[in-house]
């Protein structure tokens, strides 16, 4: 018996339920831009490699481009369309808008997204390789500007907004970036 | 991209089943390799069996005090785990060294282990590559191969295994366990990886239709004071050009025990057992980790642009073995 070659699915994204059908070869990240018209999620190296397609999946961070739609369904999907509460922004939209942490706009949706994730990851205590003390029970570390940049680095940006990136994820933790000495003069400002 | 069949499997006897032995089929889990390597036509399979969402997604200590770790934990959940960052740090470093947040939250364990080379005349369909069309030939050795093996390579193959994380488990004694039609099997680590000879294209020990069902870490007193250290050409998300697993067990100014394992210089992780031959009841100075290192490295054939990883893993090794030997003088 030939087995199909496509599915009908059903996606769940941002709190809706999607069916259509699919050809299996499908990415999540086609699905939601060319047949759910939910263009917010950005389509740059398609290869896993830019961190433009960044969506939650589950609650966890992930390029879009490297997932199949229809290995996607039954997980929760949710996109930059997704992150705010009504009209009231995510703070880490909130603090991309306030501290500039764009410039072009491409890659803004897939490190916000992003950046949601790592702050939820780095509050459940989960160490990077910039994390020194891995010890379990010392907990979160500092979240220090090179913690930021290094969660952050599957995330690239064409534009190097990398700096004001960096400030507005610290902002939206609630803490303020950490700078080696001597460097800190935009943060001070900003932070004033 | 091919079109292909999907499936996905409800347990392992049934994922084992439903692949078969058809060479056209694969096993689906996190996908970050296999998708990409799709995208670009070096996988051609016709069905895929989805195996994300199997029970093999715990971390349990064993009967003797080890480790057990599903084949489908992701590398996040494995770098973050209590035990794994208080027992063998090692291998907590070595993920969390690998990939980035994004592609650690999809990738397993399992797939971690089988994921190819990155050489660039592999992913090429352009270019001859006897690993993926055997016979062709391989314009690494002449070409583009300054990232390339210096260590067990052959002159049919000189790619390296791009993994972190089989670095710190070569460096574990970690033990991969399967399952075939034909019941379960083991294969410790450092004989997953087939030796590259004349059949580059033969990766892996595995039998056909093999699933990973999870890995095994022996109890390692040495593993809680160990390291990984990766050098790379920019500070984050990139494969390595080097790096090191070690572990060491100073006492009284000598090594007690020694585990170190080398990192993107084979086409596999290399533990480097002529190292530690060195290491072990020796005084742990300087002169004694330049040592080790240059009895490993003795066995390196360099090709024109790569000698400069017989002195990174020189200088690697002293550095990393003095800072875990400084740690245990404290």
């Amino acid at each position: 018996m030939a087995l199909p070659t496509s599915s009908v699915i059903t996606l769940h994204i941002n709190g809706e339920k999607f069916t259509l059908p699919v050809d299996h070869r499908t990415t999540l990240l086609d699905a939601l831009r060319e047949r759910l018209d939910l263009t917010g999620t950005k389509k740059g190296c398609d290869q896993g490699q830019c961190g433009a397609c960044t969506v939650l999946v589950d609650g966890r961070r992930t390029v879009a481009c490297l997932q199949f739609a229809v290995a996607a369904e039954g997980r929760e999907v949710t996109t930059i369309e997704g992150v705010a509460d009504g009209e009231r922004l995510h703070p880490v939209q909130q603090a991309f808008l306030d501290l500039d942490g764009y410039q072009c706009g491409y890659c803004t949706p897939g490190q916000i997204c992003s950046a949601i994730g790592a702050l939820q990851e780095h509050a459940a205590g989960w160490p990077s390789a910039a994390t020194d003390d891995l010890r379990p029970e010392s907990g979160p570390p500092p979240l220090t500007a090179e913690e930021i940049r290094e969660r952050m680095s599957g995330n690239l940006c064409r534009c190097a907004a990398y700096a004001s990136i960096v400030d507005a994820v610290a902002q939206a933790a609630g803490t303020r970036a950490i700078q080696p000495a001597g460097t800190q003069a935009d943060s001070e400002e900003q932070a004033a | 991209m091919k079109e292909f069949t999907y499936q996905k499997a409800a347990d392992v006897p049934g994922a084992v089943a439903l692949l078969g032995a058809d060479p056209d089929a694969r096993f689906l889990a996190g996908g970050t390799n296999l998708v990409d390597l799709m995208k670009s036509g070096v996988e051609r399979p016709a069905r895929l069996v989805d195996v994300r969402e199997l029970p093999l997604d715990r971390i349990e200590t064993t009967a003797d005090d080890g480790l057990r770790i599903g084949a489908t934990v992701t590398n996040s959940d494995l770098a973050a785990h209590p035990e794994v960052r208080r027992r063998y740090p090692v291998l907590t470093q070595a993920v969390l060294a690998g990939a980035s947040g994004q592609l650690r939250n999809m990738a397993t364990v399992g797939g971690n282990l089988l994921q190819r080379t990155r050489c660039a005349y592999f992913t090429d369909l352009t270019k001859p590559c006897n690993k993926r069309d055997p016979g062709s030939g391989c314009p690494a050795i002449r070409g583009e191969h300054h990232n390339h093996a210096v260590l067990g390579a052959s002159s049919h193959c000189v790619a390296v295994h791009p993994s972190d994380m089989a670095v710190a488990l070569a460096a574990l004694d970690g033990v991969v366990h399967y399952e075939t039609a034909d019941g379960p099997g083991e294969v410790p680590i450092g004989w997953l990886y087939l030796p590259v000879a004349e059949t580059p294209h033969r990766e892996t020990a595995l039998p056909p239709g093999a699933l990973i069902t999870h890995l095994t870490l022996p109890p390692s007193p040495v593993a809680a004071h160990s390291r990984y250290r990766k050098v790379r050409e920019r500070a984050s998300y990139a494969f390595a050009i080097g790096s090191i697993a070690a572990a060491l067990d100073v006492r009284d100014g000598v090594v007690h025990d020694a585990r170190v394992a080398f990192g993107a210089v084979a086409s596999r992780p290399w533990r480097a057992r002529a190292a530690e031959r060195i290491l072990i009841g020796a005084q742990a100075v300087t002169e004694t980790f330049g040592a080790a290192a240059d009895a490993e490295m003795a066995a390196a054939r360099p090709l024109a642009h790569n000698a400069y990883k017989v002195t990174l893993m020189r200088n690697l090794t002293v550095a990393v073995l003095g800072e875990l030997a400084e740690e245990a003088g404290r």
